[in-house]
């Protein structure tokens, strides 16, 4: 109940100052515009727009997702949350958070990049939505405790996605994996596997950011 | 009322290769005022933290108890009240929702007659529906005074609490201080005289920077 009332302040506080939305919402923008400028008339395979929608999630995540604890350490704010709530408390507010972000961004970049790549065409649902799903989860919480080591650097702009890429390596990898699969028109039960990755690492980054988290909360 | 008491048992803080201070051991009970001195950058602000358990000790032991029963550090900030010039509150919130805010966070409702009562004492009632991106420095710092007392905390560490403030906000805040220590354990971390006045015993955190 305390995270989710820390969830609500973010939220309240995201609306009134419109940090991490206008960043994301300006960002997804560019990034699909410059593809469909590149393309042009070019018809290209339906793995490379698989790929390509990937491409944009990640960067999209890396543009707006660190705000949950930058916005809080440039304010000043994090002497105040610390003397509000518990580590674990912080962390599944700021978590909650960037999940509701990272799904409503997702939501948003698949629909537009659906209505405007004729060749992006999933024929697995199913398979595409738990893809989805699990691959959201997973950028929200590597996220979230990335965004808690970076706050507290000088250099949190450049910072962020170099330690962005080698910890989502795996699970975008996955997802292009998943994607290819979805838009194959794969049965979900010839898929485990790699759902069964994604379950693994969305457990293993969770539990590795709550027991990290208290030793990077106080300085 | 239980009273609230604080030991520091051979407190040593280290940055990098640099000491802040070494071997603070001293005891504190509620019914009195504490007060931490000490020149600029001597580590007052060091020792406030450490006793509000944001930053952790380098060595040494910190215990917080109220009667009998040990405080757990994941609960400490239940009972503990803070106020400092590095605190800042939400600017896009007006006072009002600041303090909802807090009160839920920390899983308590708003006691509004003790907000009401807080806004009156610091003179922001008039102010308390403006966004605090509007309040002048001392209204902050006022502000401050009331996120620290809103859920009648047992441990009140105020760091240099009369920053920012004209004389009326002063004797305000020594008023509030006499009567907050009359059941409560209050620290005061200041070079200002006037504030260690106030103290009943005074940690001088230089007589601990020695190798």
């Amino acid at each position: 109940m305390k995270a989710y009332s820390l969830f609500k302040k973010d939220w309240h506080s995201e609306l009134r100052t419109r940090y991490a939305i206008n960043a994301l919402a300006m960002f997804i923008l560019v990034t699909i515009s410059v593809i469909l400028f590149s393309i042009g008339n070019e018809k290209i395979s339906e793995y490379l727009t698989g790929g390509l929608l990937w491409v944009v999630i990640f960067f999209s995540a890396m543009s707006g997702l660190s705000r949950a604890f930058v916005s809080e350490e440039e304010r000043g704010t994090t002497l105040t949350l610390q003397l509000l709530a518990s580590p674990s408390t912080i962390f599944t507010g700021k978590f909650l958070f960037n999940l509701v972000l990272v799904f409503l961004m997702n939501i948003a970049i698949t629909i537009l990049y659906s209505a405007l790549f004729e060749s992006f065409v999933i024929r697995s649902l199913d398979l595409f939505l738990i893809a989805f799903v699990l691959g959201n989860f997973g950028i929200a919480v590597s996220s979230t405790i990335i965004a808690a080591i970076i706050s507290k650097a000088s250099s949190k702009g450049t910072l962020y996605p170099v330690l962005s890429f080698p910890i989502l390596l795996p699970l975008i990898l996955t997802l292009l994996e998943l994607t290819k699969f979805a838009i194959d028109g794969d049965a979900l039960a010839d898929s485990w596997v790699e759902i069964a990755v994604l379950v693994c690492y969305d457990v293993i980054m969770l539990t590795a950011s709550y027991l990290l988290f208290d030793f990077i909360w106080k300085d | 009322m239980n009273s609230y008491n604080l030991s520091l048992n051979n407190v040593t803080k280290i940055f990098g290769r640099r000491l802040v201070f070494k071997k603070i051991s001293f005891e504190m009970n509620s019914g009195n005022i504490y007060g931490v001195s000490g020149n600029n950058g001597s580590g007052k602000s060091t020792l406030a933290k450490i006793i509000a358990g944001v930053i952790s000790t380098s060595s040494g032991k910190i215990e917080h108890m109220i009667g009998e029963k040990k405080i757990i550090p994941e609960e400490l900030h239940d009972h503990l009240g803070f106020v400092s010039p590095y605190l800042f509150l939400y600017d896009e919130f007006n006072a009002e929702e600041n303090l909802y805010h807090f009160a839920k966070i920390r899983g308590i409702n708003p006691d509004n007659e003790r907000i009401e009562r807080l806004f009156e004492l610091f003179n922001l009632a008039d102010r308390k529906k403006d966004l605090l991106k509007g309040y002048s420095s001392g209204m902050k710092q006022r502000m401050k005074f009331i996120f620290a007392l809103q859920h009648s905390p047992r441990l009140l560490i105020f760091d240099e609490p009369t920053s920012n403030l004209d004389n009326k906000g002063k004797a305000a805040v020594y008023q509030l201080i006499e009567e907050e220590s009359k059941d409560n354990l209050v620290i005061v971390a200041s070079n200002e005289d006037s504030d260690l006045e106030l103290c009943t015993s005074v940690i001088d955190v230089e007589q601990y920077k020695k190798k």
